[in-house]
């Protein structure tokens, strides 16, 4: 396939203005004999413009590739420039990083060359972001758009080998906010990187600006973040420093107890609960015990979901501890295990309506409430011990 | 390249809440006159704390679609943004008078326009009285009718009511409407009593909301007797105590409320060029001012 002439007329005019350009392992630059082109499999020096020409027209891919990045994309140095060239698997540019830091991080796997990248963009190349499958591809057919641009697909990971035919269809990046405003069962999320996004959607034939824009309705400021961490510049907002800033209502996070912490971190901040991985601690050099989990997105500091309960775990932490005394038979006890178990886990819509056997069952409750509260609907005890 | 972010409140409960919010920031999109608009919150996501981050301009237009100066406006946004340099007193306001004031998030190193609420702007006594046209279906609604403005109103925060009483004074100088009246929800005079501060019949009532909500769609109708359960509904407009009661339900839902945040980011400095007209004219358009062609004069 040969490069099409005006993205060759586009790349010989950026070498006449800038000396030299150099993206992927294509290199061209201009020097006192003439012309010097290079790939990784070849080199050419002493080039006369003509002949410059007539050596970039066999290596379309390198050309086009040039000109997406550097017309199409542009952008060097941002996250959308990064997180587009992660799509494709392209070497992520990152100067300020050392290597070794980048090609451990958990998304990045190593970079493909122009040709490859090339022959995986025929067929459509697939990447994961939390909940989300995001597919980079090739547009060689479309008249409108020169030759080399890409264009990305976007749906949910659990429809991904599924028939797009079945999916309601989207281009507006602006829908994917009411897509993520619900759940599979019509409730709201107000935290949008919990693991319940909806499927049955799709995006298609989006421009890699409008991809960016449509992954940040869906989980707002990660791909900013997941750059920074990549360049090893991320930001971290411990305990310590989110609770102190507080002010108003929220005041009072700073007294929340270090175990109160702990079993807030277990409560929330973990992998059933959300994608992010907690990158916050206690403190700077203290660590919580609780795992940051494994989450793609790294989480920078408490976030105002985990603000906003830990204001009433601080209050409800605030009070005595009392003993009560209860009559209860032994499976009644374990009863309320297991009904705050099956609450905590969000499994009381999976008990079936006759599994009697679960302590958890509706009509178990039920009778356990028929049986052990008052008049005034409450637990029937005694407390038998003011410790104040 | 220049980003204007609309810094708004939200809700972990209420999905709704943000609904404004989001309307404004695409009717602004639509215009072209940012490179980038981001919505931001804080109890939904972006976060403010995170916002700045994810734009790619140097300069930043923060407008908060909030209704006073106060907490959220002069602590809580400020702080989360990380502008060190902020000082309530750079906005050298009277409590309705803020403007913007330029600094610098420390973790991005960006120029941040950070400017006065929505809610204080003169532009906001055109969304006022645009409230009252839409509400009533009139765009000339003022003869012979009352308005009663209404805010929330509380102890901790005397600002809170002052740009209740400017927009009502503003909206009171034009002569527009017969009578023109601030009421509170949490001080004196209440709403509750609202046919008590009008001899207007017709009396159209505006909250100075931002977004519907628990005040507007269930404390404020029945504490006014619209209704005795909010979740019966109520007709606008409401018979009560030998007036018609017009209820507008919250102002921040008013398709203008776009062209406020404009004016607030241009006052700041940014190159809107025609954006403001471009959304009046697509407002107008929205709500339908024009007749039908049967109702032309003389039919």
């Amino acid at each position: 396939m040969t490069a099409p002439p005006a993205s060759v007329a586009a790349l010989l005019e950026a070498v006449d203005d800038d000396g030299a350009v150099a993206v992927d392992g294509l290199r061209v630059g201009r020097a006192a004999d003439g012309y010097a082109l290079e790939t990784p499999d070849e080199e050419w020096t002493g080039l006369a413009a003509d002949d410059l020409a007539d050596a970039l027209e066999p290596l379309s891919d390198y050309v086009t590739n040039w000109r997406y990045w550097e017309r199409s994309v542009g952008g060097e140095g941002t996250a959308r420039r990064a997180f587009l060239r992660w799509c494709e698997r392209a070497p992520l540019e990152l100067e300020e990083a050392g290597d070794e830091e980048t090609a451990a991080h958990p998304s990045v796997d190593d970079p493909l060359s122009v040709p490859e990248r090339y022959d995986a963009l025929r067929d459509g190349l697939d990447r994961e972001w939390g909940q989300l499958c995001l597919t980079a591809r090739l547009v060689d057919d479309a008249d409108d758009d020169p030759a080399g641009e890409r264009v990305y697909d976007l749906w949910h990971v659990d429809d991904a080998d599924g028939d797009l035919a079945d999916l309601e269809v989207y281009d507006d990046p602006r829908d994917a906010r009411e897509i993520a405003t619900y759940d599979e069962d019509g409730r709201y999320r107000p935290l949008k990187t919990a693991p319940t996004l909806p499927s049955g959607w799709a995006f298609t034939g989006l421009s890699g600006e409008e991809l960016v824009e449509t992954v940040e309705f869906f989980y707002p400021a990660t791909v900013a973040n997941w750059h920074r961490e990549l360049r090893g510049t991320l930001d971290v907002d411990h305990w310590t420093e989110t609770a102190e800033r507080q002010t108003g209502i929220y005041d009072v996070l700073d007294e929340l107890p270090r175990e109160g912490v702990e079993w807030m971190a277990e409560a929330c901040c973990v992998d059933s609960q959300c994608l992010r991985r907690r990158e916050w601690e206690f403190d700077e050099d203290d660590a919580l015990d609780v795992d940051g989990g494994d989450g793609p997105f790294p989480c920078r500091e408490p976030c105002s979901l985990v603000v906003a309960a830990a204001r009433k775990w601080t209050i409800l932490e605030s009070e005595q501890e009392r003993t009560y005394e209860l009559e209860l038979t032994a499976s009644e006890y374990n009863q309320l295990a297991e009904l705050i178990d099956a609450v905590a886990e969000g499994r009381t819509d999976e008990i079936r309506e006759a599994d009697v056997n679960d302590g958890a069952n509706r009509y178990r409750a039920r009778y356990l409430r028929a049986k052990r509260f008052d008049e005034e609907g409450n637990l029937e005890a005694r407390r038998i011990d003011d410790r104040d | 390249m220049q980003a204007l972010v609309i810094a708004a409140h939200g809700s972990h409960l209420n999905p709704d809440a943000s609904d404004p919010t989001y309307a404004h920031a695409d009717t602004v999109r639509e215009t072209g006159a940012f490179d980038e608009v981001r919505e931001a919150f804080w109890k939904e996501e972006p976060h403010f704390r995170e916002v700045i981050r994810t734009l790619e301009s140097d300069e930043v237009f923060v407008v908060p679609l909030f209704i006073s100066e106060g907490y959220f406006t002069e602590q809580v946004i400020p702080r989360e943004l990380r502008l060190e340099e902020w000082d309530p007193e750079k906005w050298d306001s009277d409590g309705t008078s803020a403007s913007q004031v330029t600094l610098e998030a420390e973790d991005v190193g960006k120029t941040i326009h950070y400017c006065g609420p929505v809610g204080t702007h003169d532009a906001m006594t055109d969304v006022i009285v645009q409230r009252a046209e839409s509400v009533t279906e009139d765009p000339d609604v003022g003869d012979g009718v009352g308005l009663a403005v209404v805010g929330h109103g509380t102890e901790r925060n005397e600002n809170s009511a002052k740009a209740i009483e400017y927009h009502t004074e503003r909206i009171r100088e034009t002569d527009r409407f017969d009578e023109a009246k601030a009421l509170f929800m949490d001080e004196e005079p209440e709403v509750d009593d609202v046919t008590d501060y009008f001899e207007s019949e017709d009396i159209v009532v505006v909250p100075l909301f931002i977004a519907d909500g628990y005040h507007t769609q269930e404390d404020i109708p029945e504490d006014m007797g619209l209704t005795e359960d909010y979740r019966l509904g109520w007709d606008v407009p409401s018979d009560v105590d030998g007036h018609r009661i017009w209820y507008a339900g919250a102002v921040g839902t008013e398709g203008l409320m776009a062209d406020v945040i404009l004016e607030r980011a241009a006052d700041a400095g940014a190159d809107i060029g025609d954006a403001v007209e471009s959304v009046r004219e697509a407002v107008s358009l929205e709500t339908g001012a024009d007749p039908e062609p049967s109702a032309e004069p003389g039919d």
